[in-house]
């Protein structure tokens, strides 16, 4: 049942198959064993976020790919949700068609970008994605009417899903529609997980290794190597936007500097360098060990500047906004000694 | 012994669709001016914009033009070519403050003296900050493009964020030297002085650069090498060496690039290379990998267009250099001008 559930994708090392239960239970019972307001939104992003980078491992460490609209593709989904339910009142029927639309939009916008750039060559796509991508990030935020603008949009969802809708007390904790809210969240990203674990598996996920590997060989044996990059462009993106859907639904707001920002793609780039290309499980080490590290290392770093106030420079460099110095720092580090991440040095180590 | 088979070449001519073929990247700009002339309709503000579109591409093209000649050279993309735009603009703002007192006079040579001594400064900065980088970031990661982008984002991330450290602040806003402040008034149309300044330094770079390339020794061994590395390497000449010089001088000319595009918009901020690189791309995907006559066609485009479709439509001066790039492509997938790759 388990090797049928994780596509015969076994963790391959004890100590990963023991961090990968860990996060499991941990995120699984995320209300009960961590209560408070703050540590549920930490497991919900973390939830969220592994989905994210696990869709974006398929396209940078199953294909080979470097793209840097991920975050566009997740803003769409995030969007999505945020103009159906502003426009269409609040009800499931707007998260329906805010999420189907959202994922129905990235995955056209990505065959359109796949179609001009990986047609030539692979380099395009990483410049032409970045291009395209501030310009839909401008766009967001020139056409206010439609998005809020930089303020982004603030809607609201179906009472089920809200702290107002209570419904009885489970180990000194109060059931409400939070936690409901919660587990929609977990499930969803699970089972696409799952989902995602599925493909990289199945043959098509083989001849996206073969293309990363040498797509000139790919090429040779017979497959039609664009085909199959478009493809996992696609897949990829509408992953990345059922991820920004559910991101809407747990915030309740989305803006662009929480779904379309250039920073959040640094944040899954790193994620997924970090965790380990190429790998699945490297999106769930990797988007565990950041949103963890982001939402309680940041006030280290403020206490460690706080106590060198005296001290010339050393302020300056552990300030929290100097946060993204230090992780660019540890992001060329590891891309160079630890090309395979954590999950690579775990299995090669066992 | 049968006779020799008959053997008559022939030397034909290109015809001419061939030639209007190749000329027809550089027959765009002046189309691209003709079409905003009737789209515009009054003539002072075509020539207005005209010139700062003009004024623009060649801001962007000299800090595109290092770019492509890397990547042509040694198929290395450098997505930290930004850092070095931003550096240069820092260093350089930084010299013009030190040089108060020049820049505020009303005499154009002590201006020209002082922007030319900030020039000089960031050149000689990001070159050698250039050099570092090619050692420690771009060397180990020779041959495998996705490491490339991955380590040069990353290096372009920590510099950015040294500059932060070192400079401080958000935003830092500066004057232009006294004597380009303002415009000139012809034919009814205002030019501001430092648009044509920039104007001319742009051609100045464009010719001095196809002039190395054309005519000088080294410039024959670079075209040389983007063409057919191997056989560059195979009669002797170390490619590496002159690589590093090509990678040297065109993060050089992007720090210069930086500098006048701070003149130019009077604010400069740590992010701003990372927002040029988004121009920088375009430019250099239409105008065809490698093909410095390429990004500098394609620049001109990008800087027209953008002031064309600011005025006529502001929302969508964006998205239309992103309109730019899918039509360009469509009509030549490879870029305009592309570099004939006989490996």
């Amino acid at each position: 049942m388990v090797r049928f559930l994780l596509s015969g994708d076994a963790p391959r090392s004890r100590i990963l198959a023991v961090l990968l239960a860990l996060v499991l239970v941990g995120l699984a019972f995320a209300p009960f064993i961590f209560p408070g307001v703050r540590a549920l939104h930490t497991a919900a992003t973390i939830c969220i976020f592994i989905l994210l980078v696990a869709s974006y491992d398929l396209l940078l460490g199953y294909t080979g790919i470097v793209s840097f609209a991920h975050t566009m593709f997740f803003g769409l989904g995030a969007y999505g949700v945020a103009l159906a339910s502003v426009h269409m009142g609040r009800g499931w029927d707007a998260l329906a068609v805010g999420t189907l639309a959202g994922a129905l939009a990235a995955t056209v916008l990505a065959w359109l970008i796949g179609l001009f750039s990986l047609r030539v060559r692979a380099i395009f796509f990483a410049m032409i994605t970045l291009a395209v991508a501030s310009a839909v990030a401008v766009l967001v935020s020139q056409l206010y009417q439609l998005t809020g603008g930089e303020d982004g949009l603030t809607y609201q969802i179906p009472r089920e899903l809200t702290p107002a809708f209570r419904f009885g007390e489970l180990f000194g904790v109060r059931l409400n529609g939070r936690l409901l809210n919660y587990y929609l969240v977990f499930f969803t990203c699970l089972a696409l997980f799952l989902l995602l674990l599925r493909i990289v598996n199945s043959p098509f996920g083989r001849v996206l290794q073969a293309i990363r590997e040498n797509d000139f060989r790919a090429e040779a044996i017979g497959y039609r190597v664009v085909v199959y990059r478009t493809a996992a462009t696609c897949m990829s993106a509408a992953i990345a936007a059922l991820a920004g859907s559910l991101y809407a639904i747990w915030l309740r707001y989305v803006g662009p500097d929480t779904t379309l920002s250039f920073e959040i793609m640094i944040d899954v780039l790193l994620m997924v360098v970090i965790g380990g290309m190429g790998t699945m499980y490297g999106a769930v080490i990797g988007a565990t060990i950041f949103v963890l590290a982001q939402n309680y290392l940041q006030n280290l770093m403020g206490l460690a500047a706080e106590a060198t106030a005296g001290l010339p420079l050393i302020p300056d460099l552990v300030d929290p906004n100097r946060w993204l110095m230090w992780l660019g720092v540890l992001f060329v580090l590891s891309v160079y000694f630890f090309p395979t991440g954590i999950v690579g040095r775990l299995r090669a180590g066992r | 012994m049968s006779a020799a088979p008959d053997h008559t070449p022939t030397f034909a001519k290109h015809s001419i669709t061939d030639r209007i073929g190749q000329a027809a990247p550089y027959l765009l700009v002046p189309v691209l001016i003709l079409a905003g002339f009737i789209a515009i309709g009054a003539p002072t503000s075509w020539l207005t914009l005209t010139v700062s579109g003009l004024a623009m591409g060649m801001m962007i093209f000299i800090m595109a033009s290092g770019l492509t000649l890397v990547f042509g050279l040694m198929d290395i993309i450098n997505f930290g070519h930004g850092a070095f735009i931003s550096l240069g603009a820092f260093v350089g703002v930084s010299v013009l403050f030190g040089l108060g007192g020049w820049t505020d006079a009303a005499s154009l040579p002590l201006n020209i003296a002082a922007i030319l001594l900030a020039i000089l400064a960031a050149m000689l900065l990001t070159g050698a900050l250039a050099w570092a980088f090619e050692r420690v970031i771009v060397r180990p990661v020779y041959g495998s493009h996705l490491k490339q982008i991955l380590i040069t984002v990353g290096a372009l991330i920590v510099i950015e964020e040294a500059i932060h450290v070192i400079w401080g602040g958000e935003e830092t806003f500066l004057n232009r030297p006294n004597a380009l402040r303002g415009a000139v008034t012809f034919a009814g149309a205002a030019l501001e002085k430092y648009r044509i300044l920039a104007v001319v330094v742009g051609l100045a770079i464009f010719f001095g650069l196809r002039l190395v390339l054309q005519r000088t020794k080294i410039g024959l061994i670079v075209r040389a090498g983007v063409e057919n590395p191997d056989m560059v390497e195979a009669l002797g000449y170390r490619l590496r060496l002159v690589f590093v010089g090509v990678f040297i001088a065109g993060s050089a000319l992007a720090g210069l690039g930086g500098v006048m595009w701070a003149l130019y918009e009077q604010v400069i901020t740590a992010g701003m290379g990372e927002n040029m690189m988004v121009l920088i791309f375009i430019v250099v995907i239409i105008g065809g990998l490698g093909s410095v006559e390429g990004a500098f066609v394609g620049a001109l485009l990008v800087g027209l267009l953008q002031n064309y479709v600011a005025f006529l439509e502001p929302k969508l001066a964006l998205v239309s250099n992103i309109g730019l790039m899918t039509v360009i492509l469509l009509w030549r997938p490879q870029g305009m001008m592309t570099v004939a790759k006989g490996s």
